[in-house]
């Protein structure tokens, strides 16, 4: 079943046109990445499916229900995002940060329920923040605050996660633990990736965008061929089965980037 | 969440620092006891209340203070040797202490709000150019004589409309197709205060006499001097309000503060609650200029005092920060009248020497981050 359609969704900025016609779906319990080199606008995309823009056409379906016309908090019950908007300007706690994540569902300043404050703890634990629960959050260094932030999201009990850039920041380590947490949560995932060997082993499909129009979208066997590589990303790479679980992985040097970023026309 | 307690790493205990965070890290929030604290910063309030209207030029002990209160309040008699003591306690320093009381806590949270709203430590209540706006108005209606029909409350009442007029201003020129952007509301209220206070100058300069130089001075300094009974309704139905209302608005104020992508993605919509902000704010720091000047330093200090003390969320900032505000300011008032008796300081003397100081140890001080490091 589809959860959250992109239906031709067009956003142009001052006459420039960012995202053109981008069609795409993401199933329930589907995670799928979205890939492209800079400025192909899949934060743009990002952007209208958590509702900091508003397209210039086409649409945003949840549930077949257009986001548009939905009321904010609605939206925000049943998408959550993680933004690559990373500071805040207060010196919040940790824990006060994650249980942000819970005030679409709240009235006001209503408090958190027991069930809520044991499900802030859960989620700080599953990123491993718990033991910087007291912590402010400025004093925290960018992966442990981007560990935070996915802490928050999780808090909200979306149906649909969006992430923008999740993995900056991170060590390997957590890297790998976001990426199979999120494969593990049950949840449709949209995110944006730029470890193509990393989006290929955690998503079910990868969505190419170049210059704000799809390009391939499909499993990432099919879609990470050394052809679009060239064509889209300008690398002349070679694309391996990985040796113990089959996912194409994408091998380069320096000498792999072209000159020029392929002219898909 | 979907999935078991299990799915916590076993390693993640052994991965936490060795040692937690010292004790100078430690956010006060979590030992923060919000009850306890409100009582006793009322207490205090009250106390200061009643030490602030028995002293003056004149000091009256604080039991005589509380029976010619309760004389007042209750409609009982007086001796007639009291007469002028009871005078000085009910129709001057009453109203003037309960004034300073109002401001010092309107000030206080709308300082809390505004910075919130254009996300800027060092934003105050007179940053969107309401204070030049007020004097403006306030020297042009007392050199005109303009407002005829406001009777002794005329100079205030072009001060607040000249308060509104920059409010108006400013929200005309820094809207957007994305709302009221931060940056450019504070741009668009600097570049007012300019403009106004040049348009004051114009005015004083060309004035018949020198009348308005000193209205200019107690609007640009403020004061309670004028404070009268008939003005403390307004102000405070303004200030109870404005406090009621930023409150209610706590999380919110919160999620605004984590950017307003994320604002988007949490439900807040960022345009309607800063169009809702710049209102109340407007309409509160006008009304507040209009009877005791553009009082400087209480709405920027007090925000950030406040918040060391309780942590950043809002909801508990915008508790203890009118009854801080309201406290520092009827001893900021006390020492401006007594100090040198029976002359007056300008009270924005008093809260400039007293918050100046106190900010720039803030700002140095560890550990303390509005905007990072």
């Amino acid at each position: 079943m589809t959860s959250l359609a992109l239906d031709d969704l067009s956003v142009s900025i001052d006459g420039a046109a960012i995202v053109e016609a981008l069609a795409l779906t993401v199933g329930d319990g589907e995670v799928v990445g979205l890939v492209g080199p800079n400025g192909s606008g899949k934060t743009t995309a990002l952007r209208c499916v958590y509702r900091a823009l508003r397209p210039s056409g086409g649409a945003v379906l949840i549930d077949g229900r257009d986001l548009a016309r939905l009321p904010l908090r609605d939206s925000a019950r049943v998408i959550a995002a993680l933004t690559q908007e990373g500071r805040t300007d207060l010196d919040f706690t940790v824990e006060e940060v994650v249980a942000l994540g819970r005030a679409p569902h709240l009235r006001g300043n209503q408090a958190l329920s027991p069930r809520e404050r044991e499900l802030c703890r859960q989620a700080m634990a599953r990123t491993e923040v718990l033991h910087l629960a007291g912590r402010g959050i400025l004093s925290l260094s960018g992966g442990e605050r981007q560990r935070v932030l996915v802490a928050r999201a999780l808090v909200q009990e979306p149906r649909v996660l969006v992430l923008d850039e999740p993995t900056n920041h991170l060590d390997l380590h957590h890297q790998i633990r976001l990426l199979s947490m999120l494969r593990g949560a049950g949840l449709s995932v949209l995110v944006t990736l730029h470890d193509l060997n990393l989006a290929a082993s955690a998503c079910d499909r990868l969505a190419v965008l170049s210059r704000g129009r799809l390009v391939a979208c499909g499993p990432p066997a099919e879609v990470l061929t050394e052809e679009l590589l060239r064509e889209a990303f300008g690398v002349a790479a070679s694309v391996v089965p990985h040796p113990l679980t089959g996912v194409p992985q994408v091998l380069y040097d320096l000498g792999s980037a072209t000159t020029t970023i392929g002219d898909p026309t | 969440m979907r999935s078991s307690p299990g799915t916590t790493s076993p390693t993640s205990e052994a991965q936490a620092p060795p040692a937690g965070p010292g004790p100078e890290a430690a956010p006060p929030a979590t030992a923060f006891a919000m009850p306890l604290t409100v009582a006793v910063l009322a207490a205090v309030l009250a106390v200061s209340v009643l030490l602030a209207i028995g002293l003056g030029a004149a000091a009256v002990p604080p039991g005589e203070t509380l029976r010619y209160l309760w004389a007042a309040v209750t409609g009982g008699s007086i001796q007639a040797g009291d007469v002028t003591a009871y005078q000085i306690i009910w129709q001057v320093r009453t109203p003037r202490v309960l004034l300073a009381v109002l401001v010092g806590a309107g000030l206080s949270v709308v300082g809390v709000a505004i910075q919130a709203m254009v996300r800027n430590a060092l934003a105050d209540p007179f940053v969107l150019g309401v204070s030049s706006g007020a004097s403006a108005g306030a020297v042009l209606v007392g050199v005109t004589g303009a407002l005829a029909a406001f009777g002794i409350y005329a100079i205030s009442a072009g001060a607040f409309l000249g308060a509104l007029l920059v409010s108006a201003l400013v929200y005309l020129a820094a809207r957007g197709a994305g709302g009221l952007t931060p940056l450019r509301l504070v741009l668009t209220g600097v570049a007012m205060a300019f403009g106004f206070q040049a348009v004051m100058s114009l005015i004083v300069y060309f004035a018949p006499d020198g009348e308005s130089t000193s209205t200019v001075l107690f609007w640009s300094m403020g004061g309670f001097g004028a404070a009268t009974w008939g003005a403390l309704p307004v102000v405070a139905a303004v200030t109870l309000v404005t406090v009621v209302l930023l409150r209610r608005l706590g999380r919110s104020l919160d999620v605004l503060a984590l950017g307003d992508e994320t604002s988007a993605s949490l439900g807040v919509d960022t345009v309607r609650l800063r169009r809702g902000l710049f209102v109340l704010t407007s309409l509160a720091t006008g009304a507040m200029v209009a009877v005791s000047g553009a009082i400087g330093f209480v709405g920027l200090v007090m925000p950030h005092l406040v918040r060391l003390w309780t942590g950043a969320a809002h909801v508990r900032v915008l508790t203890v920060a009118p009854l801080a505000g309201a406290i520092f300011m009827v001893w900021a008032d006390l020492v401006a009248r007594t100090l040198v008796a029976p002359r007056e300081l300008p009270l924005g003397v008093i809260t400039a020497l007293v918050g100046v100081p106190v900010f720039v140890v803030l700002l140095r001080r560890r550990g303390y981050l509005f905007g990072g490091r």
